[in-house]
């Protein structure tokens, strides 16, 4: 690692003066954020707002148009590569071709990405995700808690440092909710950095550490969630974010 | 090696996706089929205009199967994001160029051999006689043909329009391969063998080492979204 | 620059007319018809120059990522498959009265009609993807495939068969038309950039 690289290793995700047009709009106009080895951090916003935008540009899966982000100690558009062999990505879609069976699927994700294993390995990683049973069982029959279930087995196989979230518990039901709730913190507790972005006020906020809210392009409010209640965010919410869509 | 692990572990998913929903098998094998009456129906009154037209109906016949097929080639990736997971999944992204073409190119010389034997049954052709050359010319031609196509399917995959776009930029660039296929096969169908059309298959040869090349140093860009 | 440029390219464009209405001489077999030689070869070389261009820029540009080289291959594309329009239609006003037919199917002519709709299918695909970073990347692809698809069989013989006065006053029409076609891709490249400029 050079002196650059070991400077930013402080943060697991930097953001500096970040830009991004679509379209002729604006969609981030300046956002600036840090976030530290073992934080979790819930980025609020209304739609539109940019939330998901930022997110892909974190996970290399878009280009900004100005300003750096550094994202496990690697330029998303210089090093993108290596940036992604150290990040996982989960957003609506789970990664899942519907014809092959929970084990195909993980076993065509771990090969591809230069890290084939074991049926044995793959079947513990369901098993972790109470997936063990459907091991043989075609992902078309899954419903879509059990579809993301699977996508945080593919996630827990490629071992990132940091995960990005994209509205993790949209369309999941209670128990569902809980499991990626408890995915998370567990996560967090090993060491790793998390951030998701979330509409609900309940889910997602409890193993978060900071709250930030993003308006109008740009970071309105970044505040520890500690001392907040889901009341507390709605109502600090309301108050910062119009709705954009 | 991990590269050709990778690119082997993309067919395998395609390989047993297919098999398991025999999607493209069974609508390529209809349309061939209905591809031959059609020939029958338009030119079949005339026995023997339509046996010197036998070698361009015959690629005719590959390159309308092998725009179906190749169309579809990177449907499934649409759901579920798993474009999206081919991008992120670390690793040089030509391996994934590398392991669709080989599917497709299995699917579509499957294809183009259900097709020489209907082609046998329907028009009299004797395809047997000339089966070592024949098969040569014909896997040449098809390997460039989905080199491009391959390349240019992934390209179109997310452009709206997809079905007009995909054909109207493959045709013009295949060409000079269809014309050296074509001339080939004549040459094979009517006995001469290869030995006359030599030049027309290093084309074929040079274009498909060319076409390869590209689709490997570009699909990354392609696959960008 | 662009002003100077400008009158160049017309003084260009006068001193081709002229060698091409009055200084060459009438063709005894084809007649005044002939004449149009002095647009249609031209035109098809710098058809191949700007197809040229349009591959490097393409090569460049998913190499650096650079829009400069993004614009300039557009423009040049654009200009391309102007010029390529003209070769065929003055190829088919040449080949009426000379050879009896608008059309035929040569190897020549085939490869420049395949070679307009290719480019022509480089700028549909610029038109219909709407994200202009993508357009550009999957362009310069086509980009690339279209030029390294063009068959040797273009580079035949020519011009050395033919009397001076001819061979002159194809290649003063061929400078002529070279520089309405830097003439061309400099505006068309400013004007991109002006286009993307007002968005930002």
């Amino acid at each position: 690692m050079n002196r650059f690289d070991s400077m930013m290793a402080d943060f697991a995700i930097q953001i500096s003066a970040l830009k991004k047009i679509y379209g002729g709009r604006p969609i981030l106009s300046d956002v600036n954020l840090a976030i530290r080895p073992g934080e979790a951090v819930a980025l609020l916003g209304a739609n539109g707002a940019g939330k998901t935008t930022l997110l892909r540009i974190l996970a290399t899966l878009s280009r900004p148009s100005r300003g750096t982000a550094v994202v496990a100690g690697h330029d998303c558009v210089k090093h993108a590569e290596r940036v992604r062999e150290r990040v996982g990505f989960v957003a609506h879609g789970a990664w899942v071709y519907e014809d092959l069976t929970a084990l195909e699927n993980l076993k065509f994700w771990t090969t591809l990405s230069g890290r084939p294993m074991s049926a044995e390995t793959l079947r513990v990683a369901l098993t972790a995700v109470d997936l063990d049973r459907f091991a043989h069982a075609r992902v078309r029959t899954f419903s879509v808690g059990m579809k993301r279930r699977l996508a945080l087995a593919r996630l827990t196989l490629s071992h990132p440092r940091v995960i990005l979230l994209d509205e993790p518990f949209a369309g999941l039901d209670q128990q569902a909710g809980k499991w990626v709730d408890e995915y998370l913190a567990a996560f967090k507790a090993g060491g790793g950095t998390v951030l998701l972005t979330t509409h609900s006020f309940g889910r997602g906020l409890g193993v978060a550490d900071r709250i930030v809210i993003l308006a109008g392009g740009t970071v309105v409010l970044d505040t520890p969630a500690a001392t907040l209640s889901p009341d507390d965010v709605r109502r600090l919410y309301e108050a910062h974010a119009e709705d954009e869509a | 090696m991990s590269y050709a692990r990778r690119a082997w572990i993309v067919l395998w998913k395609d390989a047993l996706a297919e098999r398991r929903s025999k999607e493209a098998l069974n609508a390529l094998f209809f349309f061939t089929l209905l591809l031959l009456f059609i020939f029958q129906f338009t030119l079949g009154g005339d026995r023997e205009r339509l046996t010197d037209a036998l070698p361009g109906l015959l690629w005719l016949g590959f390159v309308l199967s092998g725009l179906v097929g190749l169309g579809r080639a990177f449907l499934t990736e649409r759901d579920h994001d798993c474009w999206e997971g081919l991008l992120l999944s670390p690793g040089d992204k030509s391996a994934i160029y590398l392991g669709k073409l080989a599917g497709n190119l299995l699917l579509m010389l499957l294809v183009e051999a259900i097709m020489l034997v209907l082609f046998g049954v329907f028009f009299n052709l004797d395809v047997g006689r000339h089966l070592p050359a024949l098969a040569g010319v014909v896997v040449l031609g098809t390997v460039g043909f989905a080199a491009v196509g391959t390349l240019f399917a992934a390209m179109t995959a997310q452009v709206r329009a997809r079905e007009l776009l995909f054909p109207v930029l493959l045709l013009p660039v295949l060409v000079p391969v269809l014309l050296g296929s074509v001339k080939a096969t004549e040459a094979v169908l009517a006995g001469e063998g290869l030995g006359g059309v030599t030049h027309w298959l290093k084309l074929l040869a040079a274009a498909d080492t060319v076409y390869v090349a590209v689709g490997v140093l570009t699909f990354d860009a392609i696959l960008e979204g | 620059m662009t002003r100077t440029l400008g009158w160049l390219v017309v003084l260009a464009l006068v001193a081709g007319l002229v060698m091409g209405f009055l200084v060459a001489p009438r063709d005894a077999a084809q007649g005044n018809v002939q004449r149009i030689m002095y647009v249609h070869v031209p035109s098809v070389l710098v058809a191949y120059l700007a197809f040229a261009v349009v591959l490097l820029a393409s090569i460049v540009y998913l190499t650096t990522r650079r829009e400069s080289a993004d614009r300039i291959g557009h423009a040049s594309a654009e200009v391309g498959v102007l010029f390529t329009g003209i070769t065929i239609a003055s190829g088919a006003i040449w080949g009426k009265p000379t050879w009896g037919t608008w059309w035929t199917w040569d190897a020549r002519l085939t490869s420049v009609a395949v070679l307009f709709v290719m480019y022509l299918g480089y700028l549909l695909v610029r038109g219909m993807v709407d994200d202009r970073e993508r357009a550009a990347r999957y362009s310069a692809v086509v980009g690339i495939v279209a030029a390294l698809d063009q068959p040797p069989t273009m580079l035949k013989p020519g011009p050395s068969t033919m009397p001076g006065v001819f061979a002159a006053t194809l290649l003063v029409n061929l400078a002529a038309l070279a520089l309405v076609y830097v003439f061309l891709v400099t505006k068309r490249v400013a004007l991109l950039r002006r286009e993307e400029e007002a968005l930002a």
